[in-house]
């Protein structure tokens, strides 16, 4: 097995006249935290759903465990493994905490409706399973003491991190996470950023999308930053904050350079 | 003496009453099911009802055997005979009405969403040409021979016309719903044996007195039906709370595009839906045969409108409300007819309506099928 498991291969994505991702090649690599960042319009929540095959690349190939996603159904590319979250929150609001995450575990499940209507033994164990599953992701996620309340009663922490857990719950192989600290307290990002780090030790790999600075210098292993749709740098924290481009990109290059 | 009369069969309108809405209710269920992850009004759902009532039929006459008479008596049947023949009729409609609902769903909507489905097309291909055929030969061989004739070249129009990810406007939804609901009852209309004329059912069941109340006698049948609709609609709540697929349903109620990413089958679960609905209406219409004794190409009609009606004024998307609007619906209709007289049932089923919607816009327990919690 490659090293790799999700590759774009000169990827070009364009909007009638409008070139959102030109030529863009990274790889995210099993058991790693890649952080993709950039500036405002810089091409990363398309770069995010070309991934995801919510849109098919113009040009080029995603490449995920060395197969093509295109022509897949959403629901059939979350059964090959990807999960992912929102930036703005999308839980069911009217169910419970647990109910949204079984909601996940089904994706693993085959019960089908005779055998749910006759009480087949197959169907009762898959919902015990499931309700398990679920109560132990919240436990991970520190949320398990709000498990049977309706999702929109949740305060916005626990919003945020029972989506997370919510995406868990499929299985996933990839956990792309849409700026997951949006709207979090530095406390609360320092607790994020071990929740994360956790998540990877478990085995999962995972993508970071963030505006956030000090939490994807914090947490990631390698980070891909974006600029009008071009990858402008990759490597490690270090590497790529003092990188000129990258600088250029975020504080903008002085006027009497431009 | 109207108050007087009222006094008397108080309880008498009340048991039929509950039973008429039960049967509202049930037809409800399916309108609101549609409603609640579709967003739309299922309007062919009545003749869905219609198929039904008839499926009873077939199954007590052509597949058991029953005679409409008897001696010059009703084929009446007791004991484990009865429970039998009952049975084998609720079968006979869940299973029509349920595969009517699955197929409606497949060739009248799901091209119309974008999903790029060949079933469909072919289906809809197939009726096109087939009714075209109509036009130009009038036997039905003929007919048929061209319908199949027709069908390769349509559904290949068809396929590039409503491809992947090409999605219709909302209006064209209620459009293919209307058309549909025409087309079935008219096909029902043409192709019945007795054109347009009313069918009676074989009264298997002798109408006895179970046992009185409050000085009211009721009657079996409307035991049955009471007992029969409540036993559905407990299983129905059960099933979509407490099992996967219905967990799925209520996700792609709250919100689609988050359930598909989430790894549900967004058209597997509309599918289950419409089959709910149908299987809903399936039982209704066996217990409409069992206390009407008789259906009509048009039967779904007045009774659909009365039970969307129903859903709304519970709140359409909302199964309890559903089941709440059948009852309030019944119960309202019989006593103001009491009240005011027989001719003015209908008046007051939608003055009602318009009441409950002036001060309660979004129904008596408001929308969402999401909130339908046991």
């Amino acid at each position: 097995m490659s090293d790799n498991l999700l590759e774009l291969d000169h990827v070009t994505m364009q909007f009638g006249g409008v070139t959102a991702l030109d030529d863009v090649t990274f790889a995210i690599r099993r058991s790693e935290i890649l952080g993709l960042i950039g500036p405002n319009g810089a091409g990363k929540t398309t770069c995010f759903n070309v991934m995801t095959g919510v849109y098919t690349a113009t040009n080029g190939a995603v490449l995920f465990n060395g197969a093509s996603l295109a022509g897949l159904k959403r629901f059939q590319i979350t059964k090959r493994g990807i999960a992912r979250t929102f930036q703005n929150i999308r839980l069911f609001p009217d169910m419970t905490a647990i109910e949204n995450v079984m909601v996940g575990a089904d994706v693993n499940h085959r019960t089908s409706v005779g055998g749910a209507l006759l009480g087949l033994p197959r169907h009762h164990r898959e919902e015990a399973e499931g309700r398990n599953t679920a109560m132990e992701l919240l436990t991970f996620m520190g949320i398990a003491d709000r498990a049977g309340d309706a999702a929109r009663n949740l305060p916005y922490g626990y919003q945020r991190r029972l989506e997370i857990a919510r995406a868990l719950a499929t299985k996933p192989q990839l956990l792309c996470l849409d700026e997951p600290a949006a709207g979090f307290t530095p406390a609360e990002k320092i607790e994020l950023m071990d929740l994360i780090r956790k998540i990877r030790d478990q085995g999962y790999t995972v993508l970071l999308i963030e505006h956030d600075m000090s939490l994807v210098m914090g947490v990631t292993d390698r980070i891909v930053v974006l600029d009008f749709g071009r990858v402008i740098a990759t490597g490690t924290p270090s590497e790529v904050q003092d990188n000129p481009a990258v600088v250029a990109a975020y504080l903008g290059v002085p006027d009497d350079d431009a | 003496m109207r108050d007087w009369l009222i006094y008397r069969t108080f309880w008498d309108l009340t048991v039929t009453g509950v039973a008429l809405g039960s049967i509202y209710a049930l037809v409800a269920l399916g309108y609101t099911l549609v409603y609640g992850v579709l967003r739309l009004i299922n309007f062919a759902h009545s003749e869905i009802f219609m198929i039904g009532t008839f499926a009873s039929l077939i199954t007590a006459t052509n597949v058991l055997g029953l005679p409409m008479l008897e001696a010059g008596q009703y084929p009446y049947r007791t004991g484990f005979q009865l429970v039998l023949i009952l049975l084998a009729c609720l079968l006979g409609s869940m299973v029509l009405s349920g595969a009517g609902a699955v197929a409606l769903e497949r060739a009248a909507y799901r091209p119309l969403r974008g999903s790029g489905d060949q079933f469909g097309a072919v289906v809809l291909a197939f009726v096109s040409a087939f009714v075209v055929g109509l036009v130009f030969f009038d036997t039905p061989k003929s007919n048929l021979i061209f319908g199949i004739i027709g069908t390769g070249p349509i559904a290949f129009l068809y396929l590039n016309i409503f491809r992947r990810g090409r999605q219709a406007p909302r209006l064209a939804f209620l459009i293919s719903a209307i058309g549909a609901s025409t087309a079935i009852t008219e096909a029902v209309a043409i192709w019945g044996p007795r054109d347009r004329e009313q069918y009676q059912t074989p009264r298997v069941l002798e109408k006895k007195t179970l046992f009185k109340l409050f000085g009211t006698d009721i009657r079996i049948d409307y035991v049955i039906v009471i007992i029969g609709a409540l036993l559905m609609m407990t299983a129905l709540l059960l099933f979509v709370n407490r099992t996967r697929l219905g967990r799925g349903v209520r996700a792609v109620a709250q919100d689609v595009e988050t359930a598909k990413i989430l790894g549900v089958n967004v058209d597997f679960v509309i599918l289950i839906t419409f089959l709910l609905g149908g299987v809903m209406a399936g039982g209704a219409a066996m217990m409409f045969t069992l206390v009407y004794d008789q259906s009509k190409f048009n039967i779904g009609f007045l009774l659909g409108v009365k039970s969307f009606t129903a859903a709304v004024l519970g709140g359409i998307g909302n199964l309890k409300g559903a089941l709440l609007g059948g009852l309030v619906l019944g119960l309202s209709e019989n006593y103001g007819s009491a009240l005011f007289g027989g001719q003015w049932k209908d008046v007051i089923a939608f003055v009602l309506l318009l009441v409950v919607l002036m001060f309660r816009p979004t129904g008596l327990l408001g929308e969402s099928l999401a909130k339908a919690r046991v």
